[in-house]
């Protein structure tokens, strides 16, 4: 029980940066590599304020805040620099790079002994189940610490989804998505979809950078390198969300992220548990990246040789 | 109404490429004409069209909408006065996303944009009842995606969002060349509805002589970035498809002789 109730606690939390991809990725159609930088900026900010003692909430609102910013320079320099799409996040994730370096002043804070977003949640609960320090679900036992990381992040992840739904239908929401799907039509349409491109990065980045804040806060540090390839993760997690539910709605297409992180973050804790090593997880999940996206193609080929076959004969 | 004055753009400048496609173009349009720019390959009339819609600076000349100059405004801020249909029917509408939702966007054009709800029960209420007088019977696919639509119905729907506002200028750009006759009988038809019904100030590329014939209440032919003919009153209402067929010829027949005498100048002199 454990290790699922870690693995959906996980998933939850990576479902912030899940959300963010999609719009990024699928809603404005841009590859943003700016992630694996403004992830680690997340939990670099929260880090290094909570350790100061500021509150947890506080402080993961000024990470999401200082994510948004560095979105905002990726899209700037796409496109008031004229910047190639790649070039400018990558730019942008080497220069976060030094920029978390700074920030932590090493490479590494222990979150020991510090306060959580959690333990709000955890004050309430004991407020209703007196002094427990154990729940019981289906019949295993879990730590009430646990427990209540796993609440926030489910109500944290619940609100997200539930305001990015809202946002995405709104007049502003609906340019944003149209500048992903043609950019010409929007402008005839009196947008400014420069403008739309730099306000969906910096939504993409402000909630990659709550999963790192977040996710900080739950495994007990941050380190300088825990961004890397988590863009490539967030992919993995949008193409499985797209497989398992679709994208006939906004609301459909939200679900499908939140879900899509948690079955991956699931297939992961089964895949370590079998014997998996964790050094070769970035290699399996690129492997699994690169066949989601070449299946359809072959798979339709392979129809079409198959069909073609049955009607010559 | 709209005044373009002296306009001139020279494209890739200095290189091989280089393209003179507007060579000092002035051009009046009154309030409530409807005018088809005619040409041959390369004349410029797209690019002419393109200037009104802001899709680049001009290299010198000046832009005049309603007593606004608009020469140095960008695309999207010319949105709020100038509606657009593209030729390619796919150029229009974002495909995918619902009928519903690419109409909410061309109900606030050119309007600041807010926090609420794109569409509501009212706003879809009255996309069905607009939708309905295409006769095409879209209002009952609202929700559909717009990709999945054949590209006259995606054309008619994006004439139908280029006039929602009511555009102090509608540009047409070859916008029924891309579709099959039939079709392109249809949107020329809804076309014309709209422009008369709205009376709307128009301006419409097109490749067909017939519709240039049939439609606008004024034709002007452009040939290498200039316009060498403008048909209008009641020489438009004289004007028959061998008119312009024999004004085209007599255009091409002016580069032949150009390139000629060019070479007999040559032979003589160097």
């Amino acid at each position: 029980m454990g290790i699922v109730l870690s693995a959906f606690t996980i998933g939850l939390i990576l479902a912030a940066l899940t959300m963010g991809m999609l719009i990024s990725f699928r809603m404005l159609r841009f590859t943003d590599i700016t992630v694996d930088g403004s992830l680690t900026l997340g939990a670099s900010v929260a880090a290094v304020t909570i350790v100061n003692g500021w509150s947890p909430w506080l402080a993961t609102l000024l990470a999401v805040f200082l994510g948004a910013v560095a979105g905002m320079f990726t899209g700037l320099l796409y496109t008031r620099f004229k910047i190639q799409m790649i070039l400018s996040g990558i730019l942008m994730m080497t220069a976060l790079y030094s920029v978390n370096l700074r920030i932590m002043g090493r490479s590494n804070i222990p979150l020991l002994d510090t306060l959580a977003v959690s333990d709000t949640t955890e004050s309430l609960i004991g407020n209703i189940a007196g002094t427990a320090t154990h729940i019981n679900i289906f019949g295993w036992p879990v730590s009430m610490a646990d427990f209540s990381v796993f609440i926030t992040a489910l109500l944290i992840c619940t609100l997200t989804g539930v305001a990015l739904r809202y946002f995405l239908l709104t007049h502003l929401g609906t340019a944003l998505r149209a500048t992903g799907n043609n950019p010409q039509m929007v402008r005839a349409q009196g947008v400014n979809h420069n403008m739309m491109i730099v306000l969906g990065l910096s939504m993409a980045n402000g909630l990659v950078a709550l999963a790192g804040a977040l996710l900080a806060q739950y495994q007990g540090f941050a380190d300088v390198q825990m961004g890397i390839g988590m863009m490539v993760w967030g992919l993995a997690s949008i193409i499985i969300g797209e497989a398992l539910v679709g994208t006939r709605t906004i609301g459909v297409a939200i679900t499908g992220a939140i879900l899509g992180t948690i079955f991956f973050r699931l297939l992961i804790a089964i895949a370590l548990r079998w014997g998996l090593n964790p050094n070769d997880l970035k290699l399996v999940t690129a492997v699994f990246v690169f066949i989601a996206l070449v299946a359809p193609i072959w798979i339709k080929s392979l129809r079409k040789t198959i069909w073609g076959g049955l009607r010559n004969a | 109404m709209l005044k373009i004055n002296r306009l001139i753009k020279t494209f890739a400048p200095g290189t091989v490429n280089e393209v003179r496609a507007l060579r000092d173009v002035s051009l009046q349009i009154e309030k409530g004409s409807f005018t088809a720019v005619i040409g041959t390959n390369g004349s410029g009339k797209s690019t002419l069209l393109n200037a009104v819609a802001g899709s680049f600076v001009p290299d010198s000349g000046s832009i005049q909408l309603f007593d606004k100059n608009i020469t140095s405004w960008s695309e999207h801020k010319r949105a709020s006065l100038v509606g657009r249909v593209f030729q390619n029917p796919f150029a229009g509408t974002a495909a995918g996303m619902t009928i519903a939702e690419n109409i909410a966007l061309a109900m606030r054009r050119g309007k600041r944009w807010s926090l609420t709800m794109a569409i509501n029960s009212k706003v879809r209420e009255e996309i069905s009842e607009r939708v309905k007088t295409l006769k095409m019977g879209l209002e009952d696919r609202l929700d559909n995606p717009i990709g999945t639509l054949s590209g006259g119905q995606r054309q008619a729907l994006t004439l139908l969002m280029a006039t929602w506002l009511r555009p102090h200028l509608l540009l047409l750009d070859e916008h029924t060349a891309a579709l099959d006759p039939k079709t392109a009988a249809k949107v020329a038809e809804i076309t014309r509805e709209i422009i008369t019904r709205d009376k709307l100030t128009a301006l419409m590329v097109t490749h067909s002589m017939q519709q240039a014939v049939d439609l606008p209440d004024r034709i002007i032919m452009m040939h290498r970035g200039r316009i060498v003919e403008d048909f209008r009153d009641e020489m438009k209402a004289r004007v028959r498809v061998a008119n312009l067929i024999e004004a085209f010829e007599r255009v091409q027949k002016l580069d032949l002789f150009d390139h000629s005498v060019a070479e007999v100048l040559q032979q003589q002199y160097v």
